[in-house]
């Protein structure tokens, strides 16, 4: 895993610019001792506090030596020091780190009780206690550096050794009676050392820094030793005289403290992606792909939402990713719609993307998205969130997420009256009180002054709805309103979203992954697949699964339990996955696990056309109980049931 | 489809929990860090005075130098206590100390508790001054750069910031001193750059040497903090709601970034606290850290331990406040926590 890939750590400029500089400290820390040592600390009474001169490009110190040179002997000294103090804090950490795994519960607490608060204590403090035991000097510094430290590799190695020792592979190792110290070189190790390495480089460079300061301040280097601190402090008392002492050893000390930190910030993001993988950049990606350009009718009268090939992308590690692909769709005022897939299937993405709420970095496109009159296609998100002001509530799938956790409940519903309604401080929150009223949340005028996290699960799931009716909305999502809730509070919320539909005549569409929970809701359901709509289909339909065209619906619609259902047998499931949407699917996202499947499914992708059972299907191979499967079968039905009055029209 | 009547909801939920239980959470809570930080402080008060004790040599006869009369130093011995069993010694410390005695000089014979009085305020001014620049800095251009870059926008920007604060970050307080000193008051001779008698003035260099480097790792913690609350569900739903873009970033996505934001500055300030040693040596402040270089230097010991406890109590006490503070911002942690 790492001969292919170690090279693209040190192509990024990050990488490659530090390593590089942190080699050639180390080369100077080697060579420049023996090259320059003696030279650097003769002193040359002649020639005291000079400025820079072609002789001395950095000038003189107060005893004539030459400053470049002065601070390119520094370099062992500096590094060492800092080197020599991460070594002893890395091991005095990662072995009092281990030590908790041996311990009692209670004792653990102690130990990390222990280590929050060492971490606390600065190095100059421990710094200030080393110098009353030990007198200033080198040794001091660094074995202050050292503990500062240990906590912070302990804490460390106490995380990794917890996630290392209770992993599925290490209780594995242990019953195929892997022994101890294979088990530690071949599975503990290789898991921890990544993030250790990672850490000591970072450590490196803070450590420096922390060394340099302390000789600067007169505690680590002596006289007539030298590091960059302490040139620097004797710079500084000829400050006012010849400023031009501190260049030498400020430059060093910035450059390799600054390198360190950056080698071990890319050596951790090369880590994190060489795991993850990092989307591209829109920039390097192109533009969004778009769907071929379909032909447009005109928009009929009672129709509140006209939806005609959506697609929505993402940047991804290898390109584009398109959750949903060329979706269509119509909704009628006052119609109950349901969306089933499963997940993945871009169900919500294709609600948050009608409702201008895509996350950040998603590029949504559309050759029609009207909505009540308004076409929203084209315009910039702001502009068609305004448009769309509260004419889309919202009700979302987990209602402890959704919720901000810093405001209290009353104050999140009473902040859409206030801002689009132009209401009081005091009118809004009584009419929050009032839509809490509404869902019934029994002594709504407490409860408004609470936060979401004094609320239950189902009071907060109707809070949601109360939120999502308090604007009076033409159109309500409701993204999977139910999942989070156990099945008791589940049939009181689909109850009562019904209830809040029929009152207002809001129309709305209902996403879920259970049909069982949009039968009993719905009028219509749209059934996605692999970011496509596959079925369009009037909920009635679900009776009676012969009725059924595409193979997905069909599976799904035998998945759904009933009175009749013999409950000692498992329920129908579907074998095989989903398409993975990161890479292009070429032909119907069904066609492998579809018992149908032909050649021509897995190269053409089906478009929705009508069918004989008043709704719509994408397949090739539609199944209606009657007539033989054939392709070419598809095309008379459509003239056939064009004008059913319940189709969405194409 | 015909609407089912809707079932009553009134009876089953769960009861909402009342102030009584949170006020017991509470001061269990306090109760837990306060004993902490107590018993962190007597294993410092402890260490400090061993150390003293256990150090190789008279510190007295190495405080006066060798040349000191054997008379003087014993004397000095006597007055300071140190000919004392080692038990009576810890125990008249820990009584003084409780009396705010911090211990006396070992040169002069000078009390400490007078030297920190008559510096610490210089000191807190300087470090609390420092944390609010950090703060007003740093909340606002994180949660600013996290708006530009999200969602992998603006990558060029992104890396600008990163790289820009990653090195601004990187260059050690005392550096900085240096060189607004260089800067600002030698060549351009604008800002007083030694003491702090020079009014506001004075404060301007020393502020922002302490606070710039914190002040850019901090951003960078903040941004990223930024980047997840903007991710959050919440913020969706704030969205959907259709409230101006001010609202959305500052009522619903700035106190959810606090809290992370302030336990990352917790602990910053309290290496800023140490930091101050460095800047005062440089800025010539009249704080505990040029006394502590001044001890140093004279190796005057007795002092050192002295400000050692003085720190040491500084940032326990700071720690705590954190530690209480976010326990008031956050209320689910403190919640779970103490469950």
């Amino acid at each position: 895993m790492s001969q292919n890939r170690k090279p693209s750590f040190l192509r990024s400029p990050m990488g490659l610019a530090s390593a590089t500089v942190v080699g050639l400290l180390v080369v100077l820390a080697i060579i420049a001792p023996p090259l320059w040592g003696a030279q650097a600390s003769t002193p040359n009474p002649a020639n005291l506090l000079r400025g820079p001169s072609s002789e001395h490009p950095l000038g003189t110190d107060g005893l004539g030596r030459d400053l470049l040179l002065r601070t390119l002997v520094a370099t062992r000294t500096t590094v060492g020091m800092a080197l020599i103090a991460t070594a002893c804090g890395a091991a005095a950490g990662l072995l009092l780190g281990a030590l908790p795994s041996v311990l009692g519960a209670r004792a653990q607490r102690w130990f990390s009780a222990v280590i929050n608060t060492w971490l606390a204590f600065p190095v100059l403090l421990l710094a200030m206690l080393m110098v009353i035991l030990m007198g200033t000097g080198t040794v001091t510094a660094v074995v202050a550096l050292a503990l500062t430290m240990t906590p912070s590799f302990a804490r460390l190695a106490q995380t990794l050794s917890s996630k290392v020792g209770g992993s599925e592979y290490l209780a594995a190792a242990r019953l195929l009676g892997v022994p101890k110290g294979r088990q530690f070189t071949h599975y503990v190790l290789p898991n921890i050392a990544e993030p250790i390495i990672v850490n000591v480089t970072m450590s490196i460079g803070g450590g420096l820094l922390a060394l340099s300061s302390l000789s600067f301040l007169g505690v680590g280097v002596q006289p007539p030793s030298y590091d960059w601190g302490r040139m620097l402090s004797e710079g500084f008392e000829q400050v006012y005289t010849t400023p031009t002492a501190v260049v030498g050893p400020a430059v060093m000390v910035i450059l390799a403290g600054v390198s360190f930190g950056m080698l071990g910030e890319s050596l951790a993001s090369f880590l994190r992606e060489r795991t993850r993988g990092r989307a591209l950049s829109p920039a390097k990606l192109g533009p969004a792909p778009v769907t071929d350009p379909l032909e447009l009718d005109p928009l009929q009268e009672d129709v509140l939402l006209d939806v005609k090939g959506l697609s929505v992308s993402f940047p991804g590690a290898d390109g584009w990713v398109r959750p949903v692909q060329d979706v269509s769709f119509t909704l009628h005022r006052g119609e109950i719609v349901g969306v089933v897939g499963e997940s993945g299937s871009g169900k919500s993405v294709t609600m948050m993307s009608v409702a201008q709420l895509a996350p950040a970095g998603a590029a949504v496109t559309a050759q029609r998205l009207n909505f009540d009159g308004t076409e929203l296609a084209g315009m910039r998100e702001q502009v068609a969130a305004k448009a769309i002001g509260t004419d889309i509530g919202i009700v979302f799938q987990d209602s402890l997420t959704a919720l901000n956790p810093a405001l209290r409940v009353g104050t999140q519903l009473a902040e859409v009256p206030r801002v689009h309604q132009g209401a009081t401080k005091q009118e809004a929150h009584e009419r929050a009180v009032e839509a809490l009223d509404s869902v019934r949340i029994p002594n709504a005028a407490h409860r408004a002054t609470l936060f979401p996290h004094e609320y239950s699960g189902g009071m907060r799931q109707r809070a949601l709805i109360a939120m999502s009716q308090i604007g009076k909305p033409k159109l309500i999502i409701a993204d999977e309103p139910t999942t989070a809730l156990d099945v008791t509070v589940q049939q009181r919320v689909l109850a009562l979203l019904r209830r809040e539909c029929e009152d207002s005549g809001a129309a709305a569409l209902v996403v879920s992954h259970d049909i069982a929970v949009l039968a009993e809701l719905c009028q219509r359901i749209l059934v996605m697949y692999a970011g496509r709509i596959v079925e369009d289909v009037d909920v009635r339909m679900l009776a009676h699964p012969e009725q059924l065209a595409h193979p997905y619906t069909r599976a799904l619609a035998a998945s759904l339990p009933d009175l009749d259902t013999d409950r000692t047998k498992p329920l129908a499931t579907i074998p095989g996955e989903p398409p993975d949407l990161s890479k292009p699917v070429t032909g119907c996202g069904f066609a492998d696990r579809c018992a149908l499947a032909s050649d021509r499914c897995r190269t053409e992708v089906p478009v929705l056309v009508q069918h004989r059972h008043g709704g719509q299907v994408a397949c090739f191979h539609p199944q209606d109980g009657s007539s033989p499967e054939d392709s070419g079968a598809a095309g008379s039905e459509t003239t056939l049931h064009e004008a059913h009055e319940e189709g969405a029209v194409a | 489809m015909s609407a089912p009547a809707v079932p009553s909801v009134q009876t089953t939920e769960v009861p909402v929990p009342r102030g009584v239980g949170h006020l017991g959470r509470w001061s269990a809570f306090f109760a837990r860090r306060l004993l902490r930080s107590v018993v962190a402080l007597f294993v410092i008060v402890t260490v400090a005075f061993l150390v003293l004790r256990l150090a190789g040599g008279d510190p007295v006869r190495s405080a006066l130098g060798a040349t000191a009369d054997e008379s003087v130093v014993q004397a000095r011995r006597e007055q300071l206590g140190l000919n004392d069993p080692l038990l009576v010694q810890f125990w008249n410390y820990l009584v003084g100390l409780f009396r705010g005695d911090l211990g006396s000089s070992l040169v002069t014979g000078r009390s400490v508790t007078e030297l920190v009085a008559g510096r610490l305020p210089a000191t807190l001014e300087l470090a609390g001054l420092a944390f609010v620049v950090v703060l007003v800095i740093a909340v606002p251009v994180g949660l600013a750069f996290a708006l530009l870059t999200q969602g992998g926008r603006r990558r060029g920007v992104e890396t600008g910031f990163t790289s820009v604060t990653g090195f601004i970050s990187s260059v050690p307080e005392y550096l900085f001193s240096v060189g607004l000193v260089v800067l600002f008051g030698i060549t351009l001779k604008l800002l007083p750059v030694a003491g702090a008698n020079h009014g506001a003035a004075s404060y301007i260099l020393p502020v922002l040497a302490l606070g710039l480097g914190s002040a850019a790792s901090l951003s960078r913690i903040a941004r990223v903090e930024a980047l997840n609350v903007l991710s959050e569900d919440y913020i969706r739903t704030a969205r959907s709601k259709r409230l101006p873009a001010w609202m959305i970033n500052f009522k619903h996505a700035l106190p959810n970034m606090l809290t992370a934001t302030f336990t990352i500055g917790g602990t910053l300030l309290s290496t800023m606290i140490a930091s101050s040693v460095l800047v005062e040596q440089v800025f010539n402040w009249p704080g505990l850290g040029t006394a502590f270089v001044q001890a140093i230097t004279t190796k005057d010991y007795g002092i050192v331990q002295g400000l050692a406890i003085v720190y040491a109590a500084i940032i326990l006490v700071v720690n705590l406040l954190v530690d209480l503070v976010l326990a008031a911002l956050d209320r689910r942690t403190t919640l779970l926590e103490t469950a």
